[in-house]
């Protein structure tokens, strides 16, 4: 079953061996800031998730007839449209994590991995095969963010998705938060360790050097 | 990529069957969820008030029943003090600050804005039997990174501090977002706005879990803490809810 094989290469191909974050480096500054808590970087997951697997869906259901001249612009306004209505939905059901995520869930429109995929999966693969990629690659982003979200949060306030893990000092218990944890730039150093680590077990993904 | 598809008249084509399909999904997703949305956005106003009046807890969710019975908007002339009708449908004193009917100038103040309107949005908390028995009184000042909005609780002596809750703020996470801990809220609770008719609430450095009319500053963020003063400063002061707070009106 060879056709099974490949959507499963597509479908979780990004999350270890092609992960948008952690080998092309894209997507970056949105893993950056929300990732304080874990919680907002799961409804960021789950935003970004949907709008690249349906991104994905809608530009291959009609690049046979999408002009190449206009191409990346037709794409955008697709991927505008559905980051529209997923911050829409949010502020309807979920008012209080949409306050949180703020302008990031708009700026999923400019988030390098939705585009990326569009232009180098969407325009030339079958619709179902191009949302299992979006989903896929969807995924890969969120396997990083939470890793990352739950170690900030972890250590930074010693909670997990609001449940007290570490009880802090100021509230009478004995862990003292790591304050450099809660700032957004440490993601720099965690996705940096999280890149090394899965370098050191694929040693294929390292550049070549020179 | 055939040449077929590149032809000028299928390009514009496109791109405009692209376009309004995409703007009408876009605007049926923007009015089909508007009324959840504005519903959202009024519980989120509610609850802060209803958390300011000491009612959290006691409404167990229904947030705004306990706001229709318990709490009632008034609308105060800051300059004179005195209560005034409500000057326009859905009044708000933030988004008026800049309309000339209303605007004022700050001057010779460091609370960190230039303009404020004359009227400002109060709410009365009542107990069952009607009696006032808190306010609940806006207050907004600059912080370390953005001005921060908050909500004062005071008790119907109008001078004991029951409450300080913002709402809105960019203070750092850990350090200035602190003013959100329930902890450091908890240290408001019976402090003194003013001492013989003056204002003497002050956020300082130290213990001051026995000075009734000072709070500990926050650790690592001592920009907040002196925008929380200077809110307050400016708040209880002339230019703020002083004339009100002397009118004692809410007793009768």
């Amino acid at each position: 079953m060879a056709e099974i094989k490949e959507m499963k290469q597509v479908l979780f191909g990004p999350v270890l061996n092609n992960n948008p974050i952690a080998l092309q480096v894209l997507g970056v500054c949105s893993a950056l800031a929300i990732t304080t808590k874990l919680e907002t970087a799961l409804v960021m997951s789950l935003a970004l998730t949907t709008v690249c697997a349906f991104s994905n869906l809608f530009i291959s259901l009609i690049r046979k007839q999408i002009p190449s001249s206009v191409r990346i612009i037709i794409q955008m306004t697709i991927i505008a449209s559905l980051v529209i209505v997923v911050d829409q939905v949010l502020k309807a059901y979920s008012y209080e994590i949409s306050k949180q995520l703020s302008v990031f869930v708009g700026l999923i429109i400019t988030n390098c991995i939705v585009m990326g995929r569009a232009e180098a999966y969407a325009m030339k693969s079958p619709p179902f095969m191009s949302f299992l990629d979006g989903l896929g690659n969807g995924i890969g982003y969120s396997v990083v963010l939470i890793i990352i979200g739950t170690i900030k949060e972890l250590f930074g306030f010693g909670t997990l998705l609001g449940f007290e893990i570490l009880p802090l000092v100021q509230d009478g218990g004995w862990y003292q938060g790591n304050g450099l944890l809660i700032l957004p730039f440490s993601s720099f150093f965690l996705i940096g360790g999280l890149i090394w680590v899965i370098r050191t077990i694929r040693p294929a993904q390292v550049e070549p050097k020179g | 990529m055939s040449a077929k598809k590149e032809t000028l008249g299928k390009t514009v084509g496109v791109v405009v069957a692209v376009c309004l399909v995409c703007s009408i999904i876009v605007s049926s997703a923007a009015v089909g969820l508007r009324d959840l949305q504005e519903t959202n956005a009024a519980i989120d106003k509610q609850s802060n008030i209803v958390e300011a009046a000491g009612l959290i807890d006691f409404a167990a969710g229904d947030i705004s029943g306990t706001f229709n019975k318990y709490i009632e908007e008034r609308f105060i002339n800051l300059e004179t003090g005195e209560y005034v009708d409500e000057p326009k449908d859905g009044y708000d004193m933030y988004k008026e600050a800049k309309n000339p009917k209303f605007s004022v100038e700050v001057a010779n103040s460091n609370v960190g804005f230039k303009q404020r309107a004359s009227i400002a949005n109060i709410y009365l908390v009542k107990d069952d039997a009607g009696k006032v028995t808190r306010l609940v009184l806006p207050v907004h000042g600059s912080g370390l990174w953005d001005l921060m909005y908050g909500l004062l609780a005071i008790d119907a002596d109008g001078n004991t501090v029951r409450e300080l809750i913002y709402y809105q703020h960019k203070e750092t996470p850990g350090l200035g977002g602190e003013i959100q801990n329930p902890s450091w809220k908890a240290k408001w609770d019976g402090k003194k706005l003013f001492n013989d008719g003056k204002v003497a609430i002050e956020v300082n450095k130290g213990d001051n879990s026995n000075d009734q009319y000072a709070v500990d500053a926050l650790s690592g963020a001592t920009l907040t803490s002196n925008g929380v003063q200077n809110t307050l400063t400016y708040w209880a002061s002339e230019n703020g809810f002083g004339p009100y707070l002397k009118t004692q009106t809410w007793k009768s």
